[in-house]
Order: structure tokens, then sequence, then C-alpha cells
């Protein structure tokens, strides 16, 4: 390991992220439940109140409307908040102040305000928890026209995205896989030039198959590459990272290349962003397809009690038997 | 007398009858018959030339009303949203403020956007179709109308926030000290927004005066739907103080909220003012009221115009004379005039434009979405 790099984990990336964006700009300022002392239910904003102070950590009432109302209102006086949603499925209160307000302000203003509010959710299943706490909400906001939507998958883009995302003068819905936290560590080098946030990325080269993915399914998608692998098929896996603008241009490369597409994410596939995904493939790779493009996400019902959510969420085995399918055709 | 399942008072005990007259609380500088009164808390000592310039306010304030109304009844805006005879409410309110103080309205407010120095032909665009709020919010200290109800006063709340912030409360600097002025109406004190922006307001103590024109109707929707008690009795239950204004009389709206607005600069804190007044129009030309009101509740109302009652005081103690009501009048005409013709004057919004709204930078997305567009428009020109 060089002196600029450490083993983090994607908790410790955002922490430290958040952490940056803080000291290079001092109109940054951090709103949620929980974020002060506590740190955030999930160590996020951990430490961060103790030095930034309580006027630009702030904890506030339990109230998701009134939290991105005011920061709307921060916004408007030359701040830029980073609020922090507890769990994916308490940002519905809010759902209002963010569709119609924070999404439209730039838009009815012609342009003449900015909203440069992050809108941090954690999102996602596969940590046990009660109802309401493993939701994907991404297709309500990328649906959403006036709002940028990107998801972190790894400790590492968690530590650029966030500040890159605080320095973006729009809104972004800055969605985080809760179950990948505190999971694995990834080595950060600091002196690196991160990517731009709004791009998409190939994570593991292949020529047979190409898979889709973002936040907690692109580790689902290497695991099925390296499967895959061992049976002779040579998978390319993408992770997305923006849903909204969608990056599709290594998208469309790689599948002129392979012919066969599948897209895999947590959240329902009716209407889900694997539907618009597979539509654009579609439209602008029609005579290179071999198969159609194969979504493998939730089915339509709710998230499930959490005893079962393993048999509900995409894995391994779903996303290789649609990687199968696109074969048999 | 107490209601069947004996739980609080009758309605009627709480309210009145429908033509109340506010209460006892109610703050009044200036009866309806343009008598003035004093007030041992709330009063301001005006001269002739302030009680002047609220009357002009208000005149050219009903004038941009009744003007915009007839606009929309010659089709050139699609719909307005009438203020008539809440102009004191309005007026008292906005002349309060100092321009480094901060206004979050409704789509009604008129009067406030016309005190904070928006040209009221701008106001228009959002009625007539050619835009969504055509003026820069941070050019006049003042929001953009919010037609979700209620939402604007978290937005006004978070701005207070980022006065504390900024360090211009409670310096005794009354150049530097500001504020911020949220405005519902009382349909919105319903709403789960303006409860969130009391509490958020009162926790941080922050530099907001909730400014509510209760004008006893939500649409079709009396005030007692929306509430047991009167509506300024609530604050308190939020931890801090609220208090009804006769909304009608300007003077007296604008000694409250500008003793409210002071009590925030200062560092002390929200505060809440119920004005009570009364929508005479119909809640936008859309609407139409007879379905839902008694035609005597208007004409009670009539006789406590906020303009009719300073007419009188100013008459009766010799404060204007024929030359100032004649040159209101040329300017009045003035105004409608520059309205009409500027209102027609207005152009349409270009296709092509909106495009570039959306976010601060084009994203490649959309602009292949306005090429797109673009093209599939000039394909149209080419086939002639």
């Amino acid at each position: 390991m060089s002196a600029n790099t450490q083993k983090i984990t994607l908790a410790k990336g955002l922490n430290m992220g958040l952490r940056k964006a803080m000291e290079a700009d001092d109109k940054v300022l951090l709103m949620g439940e929980d974020v002060g002392k506590l740190g955030g239910v999930f160590r996020i904003t951990d430490g961060l109140q103790k030095d930034f102070g309580e006027d630009r950590v702030i904890d506030s009432p339990l109230a998701e409307s009134g939290i991105v109302g005011t920061a709307v209102g921060m916004a408007l006086r030359g701040y830029r908040p980073v609020v922090e949603i507890q769990f994916d499925g308490f940002v519905y209160p809010a759902y209002d102040q963010i569709v119609c307000q924070v999404a439209k302000y730039t838009y009815r203003s012609q342009g003449k305000v900015k909203m440069p509010i992050v809108i941090r959710i954690p999102f996602g299943g596969g940590i046990g928890a009660v109802e309401h706490h493993s939701e994907s909400p991404e297709a309500q906001f990328a649906h959403t026209p006036g709002l940028k939507v990107v998801a972190c998958s790894n400790p590492v883009d968690g530590y650029w995205m966030i500040q890159q995302a605080i320095a973006h003068d729009d809104p972004v819905i800055f969605l985080e896989p809760k179950r990948q936290y505190h999971a694995d560590k990834a080595e950060l080098d600091e002196s690196a030039t991160p990517e731009p946030l709004f791009t998409s990325r190939v994570v593991r080269a292949g020529t047979d198959a190409t898979v889709l993915a973002y936040g907690p399914t692109v580790k689902t998608a290497l695991k099925c590459a390296e499967a895959a692998e061992s049976e002779g098929r040579s998978l390319e896996v993408i992770d997305l990272r923006t849903l909204s603008p969608l990056d599709m241009g290594p998208v469309y490369e790689s599948v002129r290349r392979t012919g066969r597409c599948v897209i895999t994410h947590e959240a329902h596939v009716n209407l889900g962003m694997g539907a618009e995904v597979a539509a654009r493939i579609t439209e602008q790779c029609f005579y290179s397809l071999e198969a159609p493009v194969l979504r493998v996400g939730a089915f339509d019902m709710p998230y499930p009690p959490s005893r079962i959510e393993e048999e509900y969420l995409p894995d391994l085995d779903r996303v290789l038997d649609a990687v199968d399918r696109t074969f048999a055709y | 007398m107490s209601d069947p399942a004996g739980f609080g008072p009758d309605l009627a005990e709480v309210f009145g009858p429908s033509q109340s007259d506010g209460g006892p609380d109610l703050v009044q500088l200036l009866t309806p018959e343009g008598e003035r009164v004093h007030h041992p808390e709330f009063d301001h000592d005006f001269s002739a030339e302030e009680l002047r310039g609220l009357y002009r306010d208000m005149v050219l304030t009903r004038r941009i009303d009744v003007e915009a109304t007839a606009l929309q009844r010659h089709g050139e805006l699609g719909i307005w949203a009438q203020l008539l005879g809440q102009e004191a409410a309005q007026i008292g309110a906005g002349r309060a403020m100092r321009p480094q103080d901060y206004a979050f309205p409704t789509y009604r407010e008129h009067g406030v956007a016309y005190c904070k120095g928006v040209d009221p032909l701008r106001l228009l665009g959002l009625f007539r179709g050619v835009d969504q709020g055509g003026w820069d919010p941070n050019e006049n200290n003042f929001g953009l109308y919010t037609i979700v109800i209620g939402a604007q006063t978290l937005h006004a709340t978070g701005y207070a926030m980022g006065m504390q912030r900024d360090g211009v409360v409670g310096t005794g600097d009354p150049e530097r000290d500001s504020a911020v002025l949220a405005h519902f109406g009382d349909g919105a004190s319903s709403q789960g927004d303006v409860n969130e922006a009391f509490i958020f307001a009162a926790s941080y103590n922050a530099p907001v005066v909730f400014f509510c024109q209760n004008n006893q109707w939500a649409i079709s929707e009396p005030i007692e739907r929306q509430t047991r008690i009167p509506l300024y009795q609530r604050a308190l239950g939020f931890g801090f103080p609220g208090i009804r204004v006769d909304g009608n009389d300007v003077l007296a709206t604008y000694a409250v909220t500008k003793a409210a607005l002071q009590r925030a600069r200062d560092g002390n804190g929200p505060s809440f003012v119920e004005a009570y007044t009364y929508r005479m129009g119909a809640h936008t030309t859309t609407d139409d009221p007879t379905r839902y009101r008694l035609n005597d509740e208007l004409e009670h109302w009539k006789l406590k115009d906020p303009i009719e009652r300073l007419k009188v005081y100013l008459r009766r103690n010799g404060l204007v004379d024929q030359q100032f009501f004649d040159d209101l009048d040329a300017e009045a005409k003035e105004l409608g005039h520059h309205l009409r013709e500027g209102c027609k004057a207005l152009p349409d919004p270009k296709p092509m434009d909106q495009f570039g709204y959306v976010f601060s930078e084009m994203t490649d997305e959309i602009r292949e979405q306005r090429d797109g567009f673009a093209a599939y428009l000039a394909s149209f020109e080419e086939s002639h």
C-alpha cells in the first residue's frame, strides 16, 4: 500500500467524502435525523458535528418534508445542503418537496435559481430489517425531470461521487447501497483523479453478454461474471452509476459487441430502470441484438418479510438464469 | 354549549356567527368606520405621508387585481387569483418589511410583490401561461409564487435558518438584521408542511414570521372545516406567540407585522400573525362562490372594506385634498394601461428555450431531445 492509499469501507468512504466537501466549501451543510452526535444510524456522518459544529451538521426534527423543504430555503440563501433520509422507505413524506419544489425551482425560474441540494438515501435490502427499510425507490426520482439520480456501488466511488454530487449545481438524489456500508473494503487513493460523476463504467470486460447493474447489484453481477467464467462464458459487467441522466454510450458499445444484455436491480421490474434501459438499447442496438434485453429485479409485491428477502432479491442464480435465456433465442 | 359528545365548546361559540368581527383579541387601529383607535401593545405614530402612502398602495394594488381580472375575462389570462378585500393585509405586511427581509408568497400575494418592487406585469406571466414565475427571487427578495399549498412555509423557514448562519440576526444593526415573511392562508394551516415549518422554526428559533391571511374561505370550504380554535391560538402549542390582527385594517396589520419582524430580526424567534380578513372575490376567476356562501356575508364584509375606512379617516382629518385623489386616479389609470398593453405584448415562450431551463447546464440527454424536436419541426418547413 502506498502512502496515499488506505483500505476503507463504503461507510468510511462516504464519511471521508463528506468531510472533504465540508472542508472545501463552508456553504456545505448536513441535515437529517440523528446525523449529529450519533453520526447517523449508519454512522455515515460520524464525527462531523464534533468537527464542524451544530450549525453545519444539523440534527433535524423528525419530519422528512421539513428537512427537504428547509433545504430548499437554504439553497435559495446560497447554501449547499446535503440531507440524509434515514431509510429509503421514509423518503415519501418528502416526496412533494422533492418532486414539486427541488426538481422544479430551476425550471420555474427559467434557470435563474440553482438548487444545489444532495439528498442521500440509503437504499436496497438484505439487512434483515422491518418493513420500509429495504426499498429501492430510484425509478420514482429518475422519472422526475429536474432531478439527477446516482447510485454508488463501492467504497472508492462513494468517496468521490459524494464530493462530486455536492459540488454539482443541480439537485442530486444520491443512493447508497446500505447493505454494502460496512461490508467489503477497497483501496482508496486520494490523489487519484476520479471519473466524472454522470458516467457509467465497465467494471469487468467480457465478450459474450453484457450485464448491467448499479448500487447493490453490481457485486451480484461481478459474482455472476466469475461464475460464468468457470463455465467458459465471458460476461461484461457495467456499473451504470448514474440513473438520470443515463450514460448509455458504454452500454451501446458493449451490447453491439456482445449482442446480449441483462439488467438487474433490486427495484421492481415493472416500469423500473431496466425498462427504460431496455427500450433505449432496443432503439439504438436493434440490429446487434441476438436476444431481447432481459430484466432481473423485484416482483410486483411490496418488499417481503426479511426471513425470505434473499429469495426475493435478485441473486447470482437468477441473473445467470437470465443470461442463459439470452442464449436460448 | 357543548357538542353532543361533550367535547369542547360549540363551534359557533368559538368563531361567532359567520359575520364575526374577529373576536375580542383582534388588534385594530382603524375601525371600519374610519375611526382611529389605539392599542396598548401594537401602535405606531403614522405620519400623514405614511398614511397617504398606505392608501395609495392599496388603491394601486386593487387596480392590479381589477385589471388582471378584466384581462382574464377578455381571454388574455388563463386564470387569475383575486385578492379583492385583502389589500390591507398585504400592504400592511409588505410595507412592514425592510429591503433585506425576504417574502415567500402563495399565488395571491400581488400586493406584497408590489411592495417588494416586482413589476406587477411580471406577475401576469404565470397566469397568462408564458412562464411559471418570471422574476428572479433573489433580485427583490420575493420568492416564486407557490401553488402547492403551504410548501413555501418550509422554504421560508430554511431561508431564515440560512440568515442565522450568515450572522444577519440579532446584531443590533438595523441595516443588517433580517427576517423572513412566510405567507399562507387559512386552508394551508391544515397542511403538514405548514405544521412542520412551525416546528422547525420553533426548534431553531428561526427569524421567520408566519403571516396567515385568514380570508375565511379555502375555495368552498369555510374556516370551520380547517380548525376548531382561532388559528392564532395554535401558535402557542408550537411554542411561539400568535396574534390576530384586523387584516382589513392596514394600520394595525402594518404595526403588528412590523413588531413581529423586528422580534425575529432581534433574534427572538418566530411568531404567527393571523390577519383576519375576507376574500371578497372568488378563489380564482374559475370559481363561483354563489354555490357555497351567502351574499349577505359578502355584503357584511363590504362594510369593512380596507380602502374605504382609510379614505374616510384621511378625509375626515384633512390629510388629503382633491388633488391627491386626482393624481392617484391618474397613476392607477397609468398602471392599468401598463398592465393591459404589457400583458398583450408578453412574448410567448419559445419551445426550444424550455429545454435549457431544466438544469443549470443542459445534459446531453436533454440536448438530444431538443435537437430531435427541432429537426422534427424543421421537417415541416422543408415540406412547404
